[in-house]
């Protein structure tokens, strides 16, 4: 694996075979018929210093894995640790005491912004919960946090309807930040914006990493967007990672073919390159995570699929170094 | 050069909020020949929309009015029709889709009878005779065994699935022009590649002209001939697609392409963000409404909004300053 950006190679998340499953209730008596597998083991490491795109096409359960590795959900089952800690084993106090470390920048900058709190208080509201600082302190912090952000800190009494969605995005940012966090779940957090806000919530968040040696886990479904931001990318198909790897090698060389199928999907803002590249239009919808294909997920949808496919789940096999795919007839992509 | 199939000419349209009157289109003129993909781009909040909505008289009044402008569409100006009148043309002549399948069809009734009440209205079908049109129209779509979803309701569709019942709306009767007010926006890529490939290919077969309205640069430049980028209501610049994309000449275009992140990008840069935001204007603007947010901008952007100028062969765009060399154009 190359060295993340900071030169360590210290492993700061492990993700070991994490499931969620939300039980499906029906009748009278609310007896359990199912389950939605929304996350079905998932294995995966967040290096020190690194971005790792998660990248998935709605309800593939990007956004639940962010939110069980935060513990937001309690896992079916699987192992989170956390600079050492198993996330999963512990409770109350003990589980407040890491939230610290460990913050989340959500998507919709509308919803998640309580309207009837000033900036001041949404900012500073970690800082009185963790009681890290109060009063004049409390006030002065929040202050330069706008400023990190690139807000002008007189806004502090203002409420969440006076800015724009930029703007609000910018002060979910300054919240993530207030308690100094070594690691930050951005789940789609500039897919509800315009083009040209995009890049300055982008290049906002790459200057943060920079200066607080930051560990970002950048959930979206816009491949180019994450492959702009990551220095690893793995995509999620139906609850399972199917492929995994360094930025510059999936997005050359991808082996499995759903990726192949995403990247080929993605337009590309340019009509002479565009009209040159060979296109695999994927046939159907993804099938519903309550009831999915045996074997490999991918099956139902794939190109290449054989026999093999619905009798076996595929391994999650290191194809190149630091490379790894699920899929039983990758090989023959391996450049 | 073909005669113009609509030709729109100083469309302006305003609305009144608590906060003032904006001014969402500020005279807007283009035209769109016979069986041409015109794209029209912009972020939110710059009168795309609006302008389509405009002409086909489905601007909501109030608080919205349509002032002035005209809209030639087969000898008759689409503007001065009364509701009775456009209600012919629209879904017959010219169609449109939306951004949301979810939103746009109503849930309470199966996809057969929305499917078949164009037909029997527009092209005076009998009730059986609509029925096995529309069941055509799903598998033209693509829509596996058509004939027995017929029957279905909204909800038993996937997001992809119903855009495309939505287009199978649409087409139904054959219209000249399809309107696209950004189809693909609320779908994955995977489904947003689907529905791109099946309009170019109804577009072809059917010999359609389309409009495509969008915020994302990636998808027009695999569909469209020609594009018109929108800013604060006013057009600010118009080219053939390739041009466009290779000598872009506004400044906000510029800025607009260099902020997208690509799929193909090989190294590690940052972006080029445009700073501040989109303007609401509460007026016309008086000087270039880009001017505030603009890396070129001189003395003269502030006195006096440029017009469209020539900048090239079938290229126009609406700024003072030559980006090349930084001085005021001749």
């Amino acid at each position: 694996m190359t060295p993340s950006k900071n030169g360590k190679n210290e492993i700061l998340l492990d993700v070991d075979d994490l499931v969620m499953h939300f039980p499906i209730y029906r009748g009278v008596i609310r007896r359990q018929v199912g389950a939605v597998r929304a996350v079905d083991g998932v294995s995966f490491q967040v290096k020190k210093g690194e971005t790792l795109g998660l990248v998935g096409e709605s309800g593939c359960g990007k956004s639940t894995t962010g939110r069980t590795i935060l513990q937001l959900y309690k896992p079916t089952a699987g192992r989170v640790t956390f600079d050492g800690v198993d996330l999963v084993a512990l409770k109350g106090e003990q589980l407040r005491k890491m939230r610290r470390k460990m913050q989340m920048i959500f998507q919709d900058p509308y919803a998640s912004l309580n309207p009837r709190m000033t900036v001041g208080d949404i900012v500073g509201e970690p800082l009185m919960v963790h009681e890290v600082a109060t009063g004049k302190q409390r006030r002065d912090t929040v202050r330069e946090l706008l400023e990190l952000v690139k807000l002008n800190p007189s806004f502090i009494d203002r409420y969440p309807h006076e800015f724009s969605g930029g703007q609000r995005q910018r002060i979910g940012v300054a919240r993530a930040l207030a308690l100094h966090p070594s690691f930050i779940v951005c789940d789609e957090p500039i897919s509800a914006l315009d083009v040209s806000i995009q890049a300055q919530v982008v290049n906002l968040l790459e200057d943060l990493q920079e200066k607080f040696n930051l560990t970002y886990l950048f959930i979206a479904h816009d491949l180019s967007m994450v492959r702009h931001i990551s220095d690893r990318v793995a995509v999620m198909y139906l609850g399972v990672i199917v492929e995994l790897a360094d930025r510059q090698d999936i997005y050359e060389n991808p082996l499995h073919p759903y990726t192949q199928a995403l990247l080929s999907a993605v337009p590309i803002p340019d009509p002479v390159v565009d009209s040159k590249r060979k296109r695999t239009i994927l046939k159907g919808d993804v099938p519903s995570p309550a009831n999915p294909p045996s074997g490999c997920r991918f099956r139902t949808r794939c190109p290449i699929a054989e026999q093999l496919c619905a009798e076996l789940r595929p391994e999650f096999r290191e194809l190149k170094p630091g490379h790894f795919v699920a899929c039983h007839f990758a090989d023959q992509f391996v450049q | 050069m073909a005669e113009a199939l609509l030709d729109v000419k100083g469309l302006e349209t305003t609305f009144k909020t608590p906060e003032g009157v904006v001014h969402a289109v500020n005279g807007v003129s283009f035209q769109l020949k016979e069986g041409e993909t015109l794209a029209v781009v912009g972020e939110s909040g710059c009168g795309k929309s609006v302008t389509m909505l405009s002409i086909l008289g489905l601007v909501p009044h109030p608080p919205g009015d349509v002032n002035a402008g005209e809209a030639h569409f087969g000898g008759q100006d689409l503007l001065d029709m009364n509701n009775e009148e456009l209600r012919h043309i629209r879904g017959a002549l010219i169609s449109m889709i939306f951004q949301d399948p979810m939103t746009s069809l109503n849930p309470v009734l199966t996809i057969g009878r929305q499917l078949e009440e164009p037909l029997m209205l527009h092209l005076g079908m009998k009730k059986k005779e609509a029925r096995a049109r529309a069941a055509e129209l799903l598998s033209m779509v693509g829509i596996p065994s058509a004939a027995e979803r017929l029957d279905d309701y909204p909800h038993q569709f996937s997001g992809g699935m119903r855009q495309r019942v939505m287009i199978a709306m649409a087409l139904s009767c054959n219209p000249q022009i399809l309107i696209a007010d950004e189809p693909t926006t609320a779908l994955d890529v995977t489904i947003q590649a689907q529905i791109t490939e099946l309009v170019k290919r109804l577009r072809d077969e059917l010999g359609m002209a389309v409009i495509w309205i969008t915020h994302d640069l990636g998808v027009v430049a695999g569909i469209a001939q020609r594009v018109i980028v929108m800013y604060g209501g006013y057009i600010i610049e118009e080219a053939p697609v390739k041009e466009l994309y290779t000598h872009p000449e506004h400044p906000y275009t510029i800025g607009l392409l260099g902020s997208l992140p690509r799929v193909d990008e090989k190294g590690k840069h940052h972006l080029d963000s445009i700073e501040g935001l989109p303007p609401v204007l509460y007026a016309k603007s008086t000087s270039c409404p880009f001017a505030p947010r603009c890396k070129w901008v001189q003395a003269k952007c502030w006195a006096e909004n440029p017009p469209l100028l020539k900048v090239g062969p079938n290229h126009t765009a609406a700024c003072w300053v030559d980006t090349h060399t930084g001085k005021l154009r001749q």
